[in-house]
């Protein structure tokens, strides 16, 4: 049975932009406002899902031709070399620095080693999310 | 010191390129060639530090780890770490340069160097740690790149058993090491070994001084290869011969030595390390040389004689913690150079040894073979071969003009001397000390001359041969070559290394000696005629007497049938543990969702309920409350319903859309008690989760109603309602619960400390990122997991890849 997916083709299109921006948004907002690397990876993940839902495996893999897997090991490598980068510049292991700089156009911003931290959180998530829904959904 | 942390982490750093590059680095060259610089430059790096290191300086540099709970990267290099880098790097670039012609391009390269540089940053890392709980971490870390590297040729069922072999014992060995460590810090608060060998006088009266002693020693026989756990020795040598030169012979056997050295001035005045140490130590010396006699493969029976060498570096070390107990005196030499003669016998074996297992593997790789029954008459086809077994074991049998001949003298001086020691009640048996050394030394010598002359002279068997035999390339030869050179070179100039190398690795075991050239005895070649030379003279004689008769005595071996006992012994207790851990674990393991979720929830109340009637916390106070508003009311009911409607529903979809209905409603609670933090991940989770349920749905049958008995309906009934009655004491009784340290100092710190206004976030990213780290690592874990059982599973019809 062919299932009419037309509608939930054509909202996805749109839809996913916004997810995908609410995700990155989250991820950026988390150091003063609700959001953060989980939940920033976690939105992410939903709407790749929602692309994986609406189309099939293969379309999906040519627009993002990322094996997910890697993705999660990337998120590890980052997160836990941030906490080894630490020793480095002498100072106890998972330290992070932080600076508030001030950039044109934005005025002062504050940029801290933690969002390095948070991106591989969120990488992690979005890897094993994606993973873990990928290998159960093609398991015949 | 950034030298020492190069050199720990380097080999770590190339480990991990090897995967990257060896693709690019396979069509230029053979991937050694990159890898042999690391160790190369490493000895070049370290030998910089000699100068400095002879003159009595020691380097320290701490790089600050998890101090909370007083765990640092400590780099901390002496007399004593110097030896054992030196070595490490040293044999380890003369094994990989030998590796680099033995291990032909077809085999998978990359794991093996990649093994390889694991096991020597690990064992660097033991070596140069101070600090234990990272001693610890490195000294697992070299059983488990051992374990990889023994079961290299990972399709051979007996490498498969070896290397489960070996890290089943060392790993036991690091574990109650591991307590020994935990012990020493309750009893010194430290985990510095260097605080701790100043505070040793404190330490001694603890009560757990001697079970810690008693544990780390465990640790360091293991590893070490002491009876009765030397067993594991010998089925190790399944790892290629490179690794058996590097690993078994070298360098990780010695860890436990190190170990051993290491603490020596922390437990050397007790008795029980005396004799347990020395005692153990003669034991494993004179049972290995015995057994090597009637071994039949020529790595078997070098394996058995590293069993035994490293049972006399252990003996030593055992006589000379003596040293320790009478403290420094006129006369304190005749004790101290029992370990002066270890540290010597200690480099003498690696290079000897290192020969010889290399000679072995040119021997195994140009014959096909390396059985003593089909080997013979090779001394005219590879006399350069011939002439490294020659230097290799004249030297260990302790014959002049080769350096074992020094170390055996100077360690039959020290079995003699130890007769006349008036402490830890030794009177007569101290008589045995000498006897029994003079009695492996024998065998040592047999099983010497056994090596020269069953594969070089007698009759060529070329029939019983797999290739024609033929002098290996000269790549292949010079790494033993340069180690035999070593050998002749420290015969005539000892106590340049004495000095250098030796002198101040004693000042590393007896700190509290005030100067430590009292300590170096000047080595001779040559001193008069005295027992010791009357000794050798003897090991000589008798040892050319058996071995001529060996065929009339060798069936004495059928008496002892003892080496098969320990394995017998071993072999049972793994199937009696592996019978009764699956027995165990099928009772509770029944593949039944209901059962483990009635675990789960009984554990669960148990534990916290019980801890807060234990604990008496349980206290209520609603006159602080806030009122509650009717819109909460209604979101409550809502939840009711579902929750109980979900109970009855027949259906899977619909008790799955009445669980995201919960879901979404805690979700809109979050959002009432201003979280949103919470509400976003709730709201986010909430959706995934039922993304994921729905598709777990599709394989599963529909849903069938419970037909279990009453009895278990009712006990489900009763658990239920245990877990929702502790969640909820608990929700209300954690408002006045004042057991832990309040949170809300987090909200000055967030912005000051971490720079970041969202409380919630800094907690998870800096001040508690530790969990984070390791839960990030978790979840990687975990969905690796479902991808491999998912995935990787054998399809019908295929065989399991195990055999």
């Amino acid at each position: 049975m062919k299932i009419n997916d037309v509608i939930l083709r054509t909202v996805t299109k749109t839809i996913v932009f916004i997810i995908l921006t609410l995700g990155i948004y989250l991820f950026f907002a988390g150091h003063h406002a609700p959001g953060g690397g989980f939940i920033g990876g976690l939105v992410l993940a939903s709407g790749i899902v929602l692309l994986y839902l609406a189309y099939d495996i293969e379309t999906v893999h040519k627009g993002m031709p990322f094996d997910f897997k890697k993705v999660a090991a990337l998120g590890v490598l980052l997160a836990t070399g941030t906490a080894i980068g630490s020793l480095f510049f002498d100072v106890p292991f998972l330290s992070q620095a932080h600076s508030y700089i001030n950039v044109p156009i934005f005025g002062e911003m504050s940029f801290s080693t933690v969002t390095l931290f948070e991106a591989g959180v969120a990488l992690t998530v979005v890897g094993v999310v994606v993973t873990i829904i990928l290998s159960i959904s093609e398991d015949e | 010191m950034v030298t020492v942390l190069i050199a720990i982490l380097l080999p770590f750093i190339c480990a991990a390129l090897i995967p990257l590059l060896y693709r690019r680095l396979r069509r230029i060259t053979h991937l050694g060639w990159f890898v042999l610089s690391v160790p190369f430059i490493l000895f070049l790096l370290l030998a910089r530090y000699i100068p400095q290191i002879a003159e009595g300086k020691t380097f320290i540099h701490t790089y600050e780890w998890v101090p909370s709970f007083n765990i640092n990267f400590s780099t901390y290099l002496d007399g004593l770490s110097m030896i054992f880098g030196l070595l490490i790097t040293g044999v380890g670039s003369l094994v990989i340069l030998y590796s680099i012609f033995y291990l032909s391009t077809k085999e998978s390269l990359h794991h093996f160097y990649c093994y390889l540089l694991l096991f020597m940053g690990a064992m660097l890392g033991v070596v140069f740690s101070d600090n234990l709980m990272v001693l610890y971490t490195f000294w697992e870390l070299t059983s488990v790149s051992s374990f990889l590297l023994i079961a290299f040729w990972h399709h051979r069922k007996a490498s498969r058993a070896g290397a489960r072999k070996a890290m089943t014992i060392t790993v036991f060995g690091g574990l109650s090491m591991l307590a020994g460590f935990l012990m020493l810090y309750v009893a010194s608060g430290t985990f510095s070994i260097r605080e701790i060998i100043a505070n040793v006088e404190v330490i001694r009266d603890h009560t757990l001084f001697i079970p810690a002693l008693i544990l780390i020693l465990i640790g360091a026989f293991t590893k070490s290869a002491q009876f009765p756990f030397h067993i594991w020795l010998p089925d190790a040598m399944e790892a290629p011969t490179p690794v058996s030169a590097y690993l078994h012979s070298a360098t990780m056997v010695k860890a436990g030595i190190y170990l051993v050295a290491r603490f020596s001035p922390v437990f050397g005045g007790e008795a029980v390390w005396f004799w347990l140490v020395s005692v153990i130590g003669l034991i494993t010396l004179f049972w290995g040389s015995f057994n090597a006699v009637r071994q039949t493969d020529l790595k078997a029976l070098l394996a058995f004689s590293t069993v035994s060498q490293l049972g006399l570096i252990m003996c030593l070390f055992g006589l000379g913690s003596v040293g320790h107990y009478y403290g420094y005196a006129e006369n304190s030499i005749l004790y101290t150079q029992a370990s002066f003669a270890a540290l010597f016998h200690l480099i003498n074996h690696s290079t000897f040894k290192g020969a010889l297992f290399m000679m072995v593997g040119i021997v195994d790789h140009e014959v096909g073979t390396r059985d003593i029954r089909r080997l013979g008459g090779l001394m005219a086809l590879m006399p350069v071969t011939f002439t490294i077994a020659v230097i290799g074991s004249f030297s260990m049998a302790g014959l002049p003009p080769f350096n074992g001949f020094l170390s055996k003298e100077m360690f039959f001086a020290a079995v003699l001397a130890i007769r006349h020691v008036e402490a830890f009640s030794i009177t007569d048996l101290g008589l045995l000390f000498p006897i029994v050394a003079w009695v492996a030394s024998i065998f040592t010598f047999v099983y010497s001359m056994i090596l020269i002359s069953r594969t070089f002279f007698g009759k060529l068997q070329p029939e019983k041969m797999d290739k024609k035999p033929h002098e290996a390339p000269l790549g292949m030869l010079l790494s033993p070559i340069i180690l035999c050179v070593f050998v002749v070179g420290i015969f005539f100039f000892p106590n340049v290394l004495g000095h250098y190398i030796l002198e101040p690795a004693m000042a590393s075991i007896y700190p509290t000696f005030p100067s430590t050239s009292e300590l170096t005895p000047h080595i001779h070649a040559w001193h008069g005629i005295n027992a010791e030379l009357l000794m050798t003279l003897g090991v000589i004689i008798i040892g050319i007497f058996l071995f001529k008769t060996l065929n009339s005595w060798k069936p004495v071996y059928r008496i002892f049938s003892q080496r098969y006992a320990f394995n017998t012994y071993y072999n049972r207790m793994l199937e009696f543990s592996e019978n009764s851990s699956t027995k165990l674990t099928n009772r509770y393991m029944t593949g039944n969702l209901t059962h483990y979720f009635v675990y789960i929830y009984v554990f669960f109340v148990a534990l916290i309920a019980g801890y807060f009637i234990w604990s008496d916390t349980i206290a209520f106070d609603f006159a602080k409350d806030s009122t509650i508003e009717s819109y909460e009311l209604i979101l409550v009911f809502v939840m009711m319903f579902a929750a109980v409607w979900m109970i009855f529903a027949k259906g899977r979809v619909t008790a799955m859309l009445l669980n995201g209905v919960l879901g979404y409603s805690i979700a809109f609670f979050f959002v009432i008690f201003r979280a949103p933090d919470l509400a976003l991940t709730q709201l986010v989770v909430e959706s995934v989760t039922t993304a994921l349920f729905l598709l777990c749905f599709k394989y599963l049958p529909d849903l069938m109603p419970d037909a279990s008995h009453k009895k278990v309906q009712w006990s489900k009934a009763v658990i239920s309602i245990f877990v929702g009655a502790t969640v909820t004491l608990v929700g209300l009784a954690v408002v006045h619960f004042d057991r832990f340290e309040p949170v809300s100092t987090y909200f000055n710190d967030s912005y000051e400390l971490a720079g970041g206004s969202n409380v919630v976030n800094t907690i998870l990213g800096d001040f508690r990122a530790f969990d984070t780290m390791l839960e990030v690592v978790v979840l990687l874990i975990a969905g690796l997991g479902v991808y491999t059982l998912t995935k990787l599973k054998p399809r019908k019809g295929e065989t399991d890849h195990e055999n």
